[in-house]
């Protein structure tokens, strides 16, 4: 019996596209720009569609700040080689803090957002600070304490309205602007994270992933790189609580629940760890999934996580380098 | 002397339910993040066999659960883990996915609000000093003493005990010796999972099977581990009676809120003063730059 096996050839069109021919032909620029267009548009014209349905507006704007929650776990995890287990506490910080200005001093929404973020990134980064020498499975298990001694400190010193949480914080002045701010914010730190870990910096930051020693050894300060990393992965985080506390007009101790932490790495192995675009597709699937799980109440987390350990032990690539695969790459059977 | 008597409890109660992890930490330098869901699985499939059965003896329950979570844990290993090994963020997310499962899966099922109690095994009280104390109490401290002398026998006098030493200290030395890794990492996750349940039984009749005491005891778990050194058993029994000493204390003087906060900051000021621990045997470049 004649022996076959399967092999897997690059599509010319992709070889085309790499240099300076990707401009010589309406084909070969529409190939490329092709799946990044399909996503800006179809984002952008999202809010527009679900006027049929109002009840998913909310959802999607919690979609996309998990997306955002995704981008840097993934950015963190597979380019910065931090494990953060911990990621509602950046959540939390960012909202409360938006909570604090908003409500406590009055500053108007278009300036406690951003405050809030670069802020509560100063102070996430400031406090993972003496952690960052660390790494592996060290990493992991100090972040994970973060999120529950913030909420055991709050609980127990009865501060920032305990366990009630701060209320009437100002919501937004318009659906439309509640929508896009998420959305934009999102699309400048997808491609402008694509970008970034391309630029020089980000190539040291990877090299702190693959061989810290290296980096080390040519003169560049490890932790100075993690530091700047973790400082980026805190502001699209602080963003997020910000944004989610003036959506719900309230900031509490829910935002340093296990949500936060546990859904964004389950959409990173899902989507696909270190292609970073993996990281909102696997948020795309999964919250919209949590919604109409919602019946099951706790249930969903179980079938998180399932899903989560059969991508890790059998698909652990994920969906988008599967997809980027077919799309670059055909098969085809050859005769050994 | 109640703040002595109750820091021993304590302590042997930490240093019971860090065992586990720390077993299968230094034996197979697997992080298992699913304790505390095995921790609470063991109560619950005991409190199953006491309630639905009527007349089940209760040491043969208990003798169930623990069997049931040994099983849980080996077929962790041999159906999750052994594919991922070697791959740290990988583990450190399945085990966690893992013990979430078990835990929310539990809450789903119906392990919710105070139904759910153990009987303790000899009701009572004794005064020793001037302090009462429960019989639980105190056969929690003998037989926590009495676990640790067995495992140092087993560890130091018995062929597979010698052979999961042999893998903890040198993997590639013991496997050209013909001890197989994976069946000896199977072998720890069962025993560790075993120890997870024994802590259950011993410590759950003091109080309510419920699901937030899986999270708690598996942040105790992590923090006596790190606090001691990853994978070193003399660090595990000094952090304990650390942090169970430091709890009593923060309990007597302070509130009870601030128990946990205690083993938090004590973690992060042990990680940042000497990550390896008390007793750390982990070269320092393995765990920081």
């Amino acid at each position: 019996m004649e022996m076959m096996r399967k092999e897997r050839i690059d599509r010319g069109i992709k070889v085309r596209t790499e240099g300076i021919y990707a401009i010589s032909a309406m084909k070969e620029i529409l190939y490329l720009l092709g799946p990044r267009l399909l996503l800006i548009v179809g984002v952008l014209l999202l809010p527009f569609f679900l006027e049929l349905a109002p009840y998913w507006k909310r959802v999607i704007n919690i979609m996309f700040v998990y997306s955002l929650l995704a981008l840097a776990f993934d950015f963190l995890a597979n380019y910065v080689g931090l494990v953060c287990l911990g990621g509602a506490f950046f959540v939390g910080v960012g909202g409360y803090l938006s909570a604090i200005f908003n409500s406590y001093f009055h500053i108007p929404i278009y300036l406690s957002i951003p405050l809030a973020t670069i802020l509560g990134a100063l102070f996430c980064t400031l406090t993972i600070l003496p952690c960052l020498p660390l790494r592996g499975v060290y990493f992991a298990i100090v972040t994970l304490m973060y999120p529950l001694l913030a909420t055991r400190v709050i609980e127990a010193l009865n501060i920032l309205g305990g366990t009630n949480g701060i209320t009437g914080i100002a919501s937004f002045p318009h659906e439309y602007i509640e929508q896009y701010a998420v959305i934009f914010v999102m699309l400048i730190c997808l491609f402008g994270m694509r970008r970034f870990v391309n630029e020089d910096i980000g190539l040291v930051i990877r090299g702190v992933k693959d061989n810290d020693q290296a980096v080390r050894a040519s003169g560049i300060s490890v932790t100075y790189m993690k530091t700047l990393a973790v400082f980026i992965a805190s502001l699209m985080c602080c963003f997020g609580g910000a944004y989610i506390a003036h959506l719900y007009m309230w900031a509490g101790l829910s935002l340093f629940a296990l949500d936060f932490s546990i859904i964004p790495i389950a959409s990173v192995v899902i989507g696909g760890g270190g292609t970073l675009v993996g990281a909102v597709i696997g948020s795309f699937i999964l919250v919209p999934l949590s919604e109409f799980l919602r019946f099951f109440g706790t249930f969903r987390i179980v079938i998180y996580c399932v899903l989560l350990t059969a991508f890790i032990i059998l698909k652990s690539e994920g969906i988008m380098v599967y997809l980027q695969r077919k799309y670059h790459q055909f098969e085809r059977w050859v005769k050994v | 002397m109640e703040i002595l008597i109750y820091g021993i409890i304590n302590s042997v109660t930490l240093a019971l339910i860090s065992l586990g992890f720390t077993l299968v930490y230094s034996i197979s330098r697997l992080p298992n993040f699913a304790h505390g869901a095995l921790y609470i699985t063991t109560g619950y499939i005991t409190w199953l066999f006491l309630n639905k059965f009527e007349g089940f003896p209760y040491p043969f329950a208990i003798f169930i659960g623990i069997a049931i979570t040994c099983i849980i844990g080996a077929l962790i290993y041999r159906f999750i883990l052994i594919r991922i090994r070697g791959m740290e963020i990988s583990e450190i997310i399945a085990t966690y996915a893992i013990g979430l499962a078990i835990l929310e899966g539990l809450r789903w099922g119906g392990l919710r609000g105070m139904t759910f109690t153990l009987p303790v095994f000899y009701p009572g009280t004794i005064e020793i000093f001037g302090v009462s104390v429960d019989y639980q109490r105190i056969i929690i401290v003998i037989v926590g003493i009495c676990t640790f002398i067995l495992l140092y026998l087993f560890t130091h006098f018995n062929k597979i005990g010698l052979a999961l030493r042999g893998i903890a200290q040198d993997e590639r030395a013991a496997m050209m010796l013909g001890i197989d890794s994976d069946t000896t990492a199977i072998i720890s996750l069962a025993i560790g999972s075993g120890l997870a349940g024994f802590a259950a039984i011993l410590l759950l009749p003091l109080g309510n099977i419920i699901v937030e005491a899986g999270y708690n005891v598996l942040i105790f778990a992590i923090a006596v581990c790190v606090i001691g050194g990853l994978g070193s058993w003399g660090g595990t029994v000094l952090a304990s009676f650390i942090i169970g000493f430091a709890q009593i204390l923060t309990e007597a003087f302070l509130s009870t809120h601030y128990q946990m906060v205690v083993a938090l900051l004590a973690i992060i000021i042990t990680l940042l003063v000497k990550p390896s621990g008390i007793f750390g045997k982990q070269k320092e470049l393995e765990e920081r730059v």
